[in-house]
């Protein structure tokens, strides 16, 4: 498996850490309802089919990437910087 | 029909003319007690338990392939129960004592083989830990043995003592862990159900989850509706897609876990061994393949296959541990779907609809507990309690924090366990 | 026999016995030179078996190479070189390969068929493991592992290339040429050792030349180019996500030490073009599976290309045209054709040997070497003398790769064959006969349009040429299985025959993957390459269901097995992690101090003085330096981070459950750090050198952890947070200097005169040692007056000696992992044995560092009831009551009277040691309620070692509970 740093280039999946569904990226506000809490850190969607998801290029620049995936072909659609993504 | 040398001899002389069929293939009735969706190792132990514990034979496994299909026919055959958290220890306790009755209960060899278990520990800290681990079995009735190195090298003299990057402190013994024939298992349940009246029906995928006013009525499936007082959901690798059937979103990310088999060999490792500095475990098959895996790939999937860097992280366990096996070709590589929850443990409960259960969130560690789910699912399914050793695999215990059953210490992150 | 007598030999043993070989052949080559037909076993009746093909897909010529820790088991001897001195040996037979008692199970074949051990072997319960599985495990398996720690040298290697060409016959030479031609940078890897593919193997002129002549001039022009890589015996294995292919090559030549044996890569392309060819198929007749009885394909092949006949009088059994070259090639050799049978009736032939057409071959003779076969034909039956029957049931494209990424071949009606599904491997396409195309003429021409399509799509303009070749049609009348009685072998290599398969069918397993499971059909070591499409089409016929809709297994990755070692290369040994060595190390060990890893670091346990003979009598006096002296131990290992910018101190708010934001530069801090599901992630010290500048310390074992977390939190969840954090951790050595006269040492060593004013508890600042300038940290994580000093790294050495050096002339030295441990163990300070990721801040007595006043890390899931219950285990200390009573890790803690079982477990012990400084066995440990249990006496319960220890409760604080000495 190979995702395209947008720093690096494309780069093998061993240079990648996988942190999981995109939704790290809503963190919910302080004080937010705990089932906002259960949701944000438990509960999936879990697509079978195209989902984003977090990696950090840990063995690279060290820049966390959002990237759209398939889960059932692995094909990688796109990766982005969270950096650009949050702006 | 009951299976016996004597039958077996009997059928040779015969040319094997009278053999029938394991199980039938009949069409779905309109309506069953209850439903199982979902016919792998869990489903059919499910379906099994509830006929011949709850007497409930008005009931039908769903599958929408072939039974046996998904993960219990693609692990890597572990049998163990050497849980140390509360809530674990008596499930895999009891679970492991239903495999230890399992052949004669359905009159099929699975094959069980009680070889012995050995945890590979290479620290202090480590030793620590699987000392804990090994109290809490023996507290729960279940064996264990703390050896030392030497204890070690008496049982597993080709492991690499020597010259390596992490030595050998010790291992965690399990002598009633062992291996099992999967596919047997599946084939095991599935006969022993059949012979109950249990209606397995391949080739049936389910659609849609029929609910009406809270209340579970039947499902939607690929071979026409089916009504059903009470439906139960065991399709590891597809619990969110079905339980979204029925509007629910699991605490569940699915990844893939990779095994590997290599050609047949004379006998050489006779128990199962597992390495403490990197995923490795590994075992010989009764064909004489050595089975073994690792860790998982580690990015949410459902191909039911891997990469290469995971591939070469278990070759490499397997160099620095047991540097004996390198001339051990591998033959065949596969990937099974894990359901991961955000503590490494299952779930068995009730869900938010009436007469609708759920059963799932195995991880990778799904094999062994195929006895223990089934026996304990079914009997939430039949009663509407839950059975004591499985008590403790809520759904909501991941909101409350009541009860986290997260044995690997890593937390929330559904890929760490 | 051989047609010409060879110019040079080699001699090989083969059990035992001298073979001549010549130079550049297979070991079957040989062996069917020198007359030898039985050369193996089968794997569950034990069945003579001889030389089947001559290729990777070989089923039956498995033997083990070399001895000792050098012996290799299940080697195909089709593909096996010969070489001077290569000690070969049949496997899986005993006593001997000609007397096999285990052939015993032939005989009683009728009780073992497929699925047997399913339905017995259950009464009694016991005998399973004692006596049956024992039995069957002896008797399953192939070849034998050594037993031996490997010993030989394997490699992996990453390439990357545009166009990456799998297999280099016509289609693949042809593919490589035009890409190649067009300026793409190629690489073209085939298993065999050279390339040709069936060009070598075949009667067969391309462009007025023969086809050998043809592929070594390709050959020869491609390794002129310098953007084309050829690998010989490189047998791409398998295909993975984004163009990634794995390969495995094979290293020609001898033995030698610095020589890998072979390599396994790892290669990356933007696009492959699949040209692997076809594998021929058996045909299941009544004992199809006698030595003598080989692949239509194999027998002219071993004429054509290494002039070897493998039989005086040979028969040709096939339902397609292409076996009648065997015939052909074989007369023309001047070799002797029995017969030549087709199963068609319409199948033309003008020839000068005996033809049977609408024929079949019902049995054959001949125990360890076929003697004659029995056809039927034309309403009788007619024996035929014959020692090698050439068969084949068509072929079968090589489409495995093509379905590693779970895609499913597609039907051919008219080759009664499945190929590849387009687009199956993204990036990938395919020609010639792995395509289906199985004329010269046609691979050759699709070999090149594939790579003038994939080299357009790469930019660049391709010119096409296409030799010329022979372009006859492929013609077959489907024939699986002869009717009839007897077994009719399918899976060669597991023992599979035609009823069971049936059997399985009948008996529910309807299912593709039921009857490959139950019947274990292509589950050998082969894979099923040969056997797989005979199998469906059986079980179809068996199910009447069409093969289509029975559909295929799934062929799955490596294509041919791949020896552990290759894949594990470089691992071996010390090789599987890397090691980290402190700037202290080589002084440590000079002083004798064992080193022990703490993750990918070592760290010195303890430092031996003469005449101390166990590692306690050290410990202890390492603990005295520091509670009555000054001792000195490297904690570079450490994870430092290095925090700057102008939202630094928000930054540390965020993560930290403590506040950082008040605290004064050139002061230090403790924090704790929660994982954002409420439980302990790490803690440490953090320190503030200037307003928007800090350095925090991590454990040793998550400072990789909290980096990425920094990380993670600074991109993802606060953007909004101008600050930039590195790691520092390999930049700095740092020691800690511990113990009463902690201070009077550093003022022997520091430019700087340290006093309680300007160094309080707790403070830090910079400092300098002569040129050096470094950093001073006045923390303690032994209870005493301390300090840590970090300098640059390229001081460390020099400073560890200096330091140990000046403490040894004070009554101090060094101290090591022991020591520290039982120091911090009597302050009750926790490690990740306490924080072990189950923990919350309100189980280690923490929960009011949790501020509440800001939104942090973990501060919302804490909060869950079950992470405040007071029901929890909570820290505490535990005494033995008797001193001399040991505490062990990993024990189990009960009340007094309880039964130590699950349903009783209190708690457990986290961290022992013996204290000297309290002269007793202290520990921490975990007990419910623990924290209003201070006073009471529990049971510590080790059943695994046998200890049962009655424990006073306390606070985790052993020694010194105000804290005086450190501030002090």
């Amino acid at each position: 498996m190979r995702i395209n740093c947008p720093n690096c280039g494309e780069r093998d999946r061993r240079e990648f850490y996988y942190q999981g569904d995109a939704l790290a990226l809503h963190r919910p506000a302080a004080g937010a309802d705990p089932l906002a809490w259960d949701d944000y850190l438990h509960n999936r969607d879990n697509p079978a089919g195209d989902t984003t998801d977090l990696w950090f290029h840990e063995a690279g620049c060290g820049a966390w990437l959002v990237v759209e995936r398939n889960t059932v072909t692995h094909a990688v659609h796109n990766a982005t910087l969270v950096e650009k993504v949050r702006r | 029909m009951g299976y016996s040398g004597f039958r077996v001899i009997k059928e040779g002389l015969f040319g094997q003319k009278g053999w029938k069929p394991v199980w039938r293939d009949p069409d779905p009735k309109p309506e069953y007690d209850a439903v199982i969706i979902g016919g792998g190792g869990h489903g059919l132990a499910t379906a099994y338990y509830l006929a011949r514990e709850h007497g409930m034979t008005n009931i039908a496994v769903l599958e929408k392939g072939y039974i046996g299909g998904g993960n219990v026919g693609r692990n890597t055959t572990i049998v163990r129960a050497n849980y140390f958290l509360p809530g674990n220890s008596e499930f895999y306790s009891h679970s492991l004592k239903l495999w230890e009755g399992m052949e004669q209960d359905l009159n099929y060899n699975v094959m069980h083989s009680q070889r012995g278990l050995i945890n590979l520990f290479h620290s202090d800290g480590q030793r620590d830990a699987f000392a804990r681990r090994g109290n809490a079995m023996i507290n729960q009735g279940d064996d264990a043995i703390l050896l030392d190195t030497d204890g070690v090298r008496q049982i597993l003299p080709y492991l690499d003592f020597d010259n390596v990057r992490f030595p050998i402190y010790g291992g965690l013994y399990h002598p009633r862990g062992g291996t099992a024939r999967h596919d047997a298992v599946a084939w095991g349940y599935a006969r022993g159900s059949d012979q109950r009246g249990v209606d397995i029906i391949q080739n049936c995928e389910v659609t849609g989850i029929n609910i009406e006013g809270g209340v579970v009525k039947g499902v939607q499936t690929t071979r026409g509706a089916i009504k059903a007082k009470k439906v139960g959901i065991v399709v590891a690798g597809r619990s969110g897609q079905v339980a979204a059937m029925a509007g629910m979103r699991l605490p569940i990310e699915s990844h893939v876990l990779q095994a590997f088999v290599t050609e047949g060999l004379k006998p050489i490792i006779d128990h199962v061994v597992s390495f403490g500095m990197g995923h490795f475990y590994i075992s010989q098959s009764d064909k004489g393949g050595l089975v073994f895996g690792g860790d998982l790939d580690f990015y949410s999937s459902y191909a039911a296959r891997g990469n290469l860097p995971m591939v070469e992280h278990v070759m490499d366990a397997a160099m620095t541990l047991m540097p004996m096996i390198g001339k051990a070709r591998v033959l065949r590589s596969w990937g099974g779907i894990m359901d991961m929850t955000p503590d490494g443990s299952p779930i068995i409960d009730k869900t938010p609809t009436e007469g609708l259960f759920i059963d799932c969130g195995w991880c990778y560690g799904g094999f062994k507990a195929v006895p223990g789910s089934g026996f304990s699912f079914a009997h939430l399914m039949a009663t509407g309690r839950h059975h004591e050793p499985a008590a403790k695999y809520r759904l909501d215990r991941f909101r409350t924090g009541v009860g986290l059953m997260d044995e690997e210490g890593t937390g929330s992150q559904h890929n760490l366990h | 026999m051989r047609l010409h007598k060879p110019d040079n030999s080699v001699t090989f043993t083969f059990d035992g016995r001298p073979i001549k070989g010549v130079p550049g052949e297979p070991v079957a080559a040989a062996l069917l030179a020198n007359g030898i037909k039985l050369v193996a076993r089968s794997f569950k009746y034990h069945r003579p078996r001889g030389i089947m093909s001559a290729g990777s897909e070989e089923q039956n010529a498995l033997v083990t190479v070399g001895r000792g820790a050098q012996t290799e088991p299940n080697v195909r001897a089709t593909t096996l070189d010969v070489a001077e001195g290569l000690e070969v040996f049949s496997q899986n037979a005993w006593p001997s390969l000609r007397y096999d008692m285990m052939a015993v199970n032939d005989l009683i074949s009728p009780f073992l068929g497929a699925g047997f051990y399913y339905k017995t072997f259950m009464w009694p319960k016991s005998f399973w493991e004692k006596l049956y599985e024992p039995a069957i495990r002896r008797a399953a398996g192939l070849g034998g592992l050594s037993g031996q720690t490997n010993e030989d040298r394997y490699e992996k290697a990453f390439a990357f290339c545009d166009v990456l060409v799998i297999g280099a016959g016509p289609a693949g030479l042809m593919a490589a040429l035009t890409a190649g031609r067009a300026g793409a940078d190629v690489i073209l890897a085939d298993e065999d050792t050279a390339p040709g593919g069936r060009l070598l193997r075949e009667v067969e002129e391309v462009d007025g030349t023969p086809g050998a002549d043809w592929a070594a001039q390709a050959a020869s022009e491609l390794a002129a180019m310098d953007n084309v890589r050829i690998m010989t015996r490189t047998t791409v294995t398998g295909a993975y996500d984004q163009g990634t292919y794995g390969a495995l090559e094979q290293i020609a030549g001898p033995r030698a030490a610095d020589k890998p044996l072979a390599c396994f890569w790892r290669i990356v392309a933007q696009k492959a073009i699949l040209c692997a060819g076809a594998l021929e198929r058996p045909i299941a007749f009544p004992n199809n599976d006698r030595p003598g009885i080989m692949m239509a394909s194999a027998v002219r092949a071993y004429v054509n290309r290494w002039g070897v006949v493998p039989g005086k009088r040979v028969t040709v059994f096939g339902n397609n045209d292409d076996a009648h070259r065997t015939a052909r090639d074989l007369a023309a050799a001047g070799i002797r054709i029995a017969a030549l049978i087709d199963s068609r009736d319409d199948a033309q032939v003008g020839a000068d040997y005996p033809v049977y057409t609408g024929a079949q071959v019902i049995g054959t003779k001949g125990r360890h070497a076929l003697e004659s076969i029995t056809i039927s034909h034309g309403g009788g039956t007619r024996k035929i003398l014959t020692d090698c029957l050439a068969m084949s049931g068509g072929w079968n494209p090589t489409v495995h790769l093509t379905c590693h990424m779970n895609g499913r071949p597609t039907w051919r009606d008219d080759i009664a064959s499945f190929v590849p599904t387009p687009d199956a491997i993204p990036g990938m396409v395919t020609a010639g006969a792995c395509n289906g195309t199985f004329s010269t003429a046609g691979c050759l021409k699709e070999g090149a349009e594939v790579a003038a399509d994939v080299a357009k799509g790469l930019g660049l303009k391709p010119k096409m040429t296409v030799p010329h070749a022979d372009d006859s049609a492929y013609a077959i009348s489907p024939l699986w299985a002869v009717p009839g009685k007897g077994r009719k072998w399918i899976d060669f290599q597991n023992d599979v025959h035609v009823k069971d398969i049936a059997l399985a069918a009948q008996e529910s397993f309807r299912s593709v993957e039921h009857m490959k499971r139950y019947t274990t059909q292509g589950m050998a070591p082969d894979q099923g390459k040969s056997s797989n499409v005979v199998a469906l089409a059986v079980l179809a016929d068996a199910t009447g269901r069409g093969i289509p809709e029975t559909g295929t297994t799934t062929f799955r990755p490596p294509f041919v097995p791949v020896p552990i070692a290759v894949m594990g290369a470089g691992s071996q040994g010390k090789g599987f992690a890397p090691e980290r060595l402190t700037t202290s190390h080589h002084a440590s060990t000079a002083q004798g101090a064992p080193m022990i890893e703490a993750g990918l670091w070592y760290r010195p346990s303890y430092f031996p003085l003469p005449g101390e003979t166990h590692w306690r009598q050290s410990c202890d006096r390492e603990v005295g330096y520091v509670r009555d002296a000054v001792g000195v131990c490297d904690v570079s290992t450490l994870g430092k981070i290095d925090i700057q910018g102008p939202d630094a101190a928000a930054l540390l708010d965020f993560v930290y459950a403590n506040t950082f934001s008040t605290l004064n530069v050139g002061k230090v801090r403790y924090g704790l750090m929660l994982r954002e599901d409420g439980q302990v992630m790490d803690d440490g010290t953090t320190a503030r050198l200037g307003e928007q500048h800090f350095v925090m310390t991590t454990t040793t074992a998550a400072a990789g952890l909290v980096m990425r977390h920094l990380e993670f939190v600074l991109q993802v969840l606060r953007p909004d947070l101008d600050t930039h954090v590195i790691s520092a951790t390999e930049q700095w050595a740092q020691f800690a200097v511990a113990g009463p006269k902690s201070r009077d040492l550093l003022n022997t060593v520091l430019d700087q005169r340290l006093d309680d004013a300007d160094w309080p508890f707790m403070a830090c600042g910079q400092i300098s040692i002569g040129r050096a300038r470094g950093r001073l940290f006045r923390i303690s994580f032994s209870g005493e007056h301390a300090y840590e000093v970090a300098v640059p790294s390229r001081y460390g050495e020099s400073l560890f000696r200096l330091l140990t050096a000046q403490a040894q002339t004070m009554g101090g030295g060094p101290y090591g992992m022991e020591a520290l441990n039982v120091l911090r163990i009597e302050k009750g300070f926790i490690t990740h044995a306490e924080i072990h990721g189950r923990t919350t801040a309100f189980d280690i007595g923490m929960d009011r560092m949790v501020s509440r006043k800001k939104d942090c890390m973990g501060q919302a899931a804490a909060a869950r009831p079950g992470l405040v219950d007071d029901a929890r285990e909570q820290l505490v200390g535990l005494k033995a009551i008797t001193p001399t009573d040991t505490l062990l890790a990993g024990a189990h803690l009960f009340a007094q009277s309880a039964r130590a079982i699950r349903t009783n477990s209190e708690g457990y012990m986290t961290s022992v040691c013996y204290s000297p400084t309290l002269d007793g066995h202290i520990g921490l440990g975990f007990l419910k309620h623990g924290r209003a249990r201070h006073g009471e006496v529990v049971r510590m319960v080790d059943h695994l070692r046998n200890v049962e220890t009655l424990a006073k409760v306390c606070d985790p604080v052993f020694f010194d509970p105000t804290g005086g000495r450190a501030r002090g």
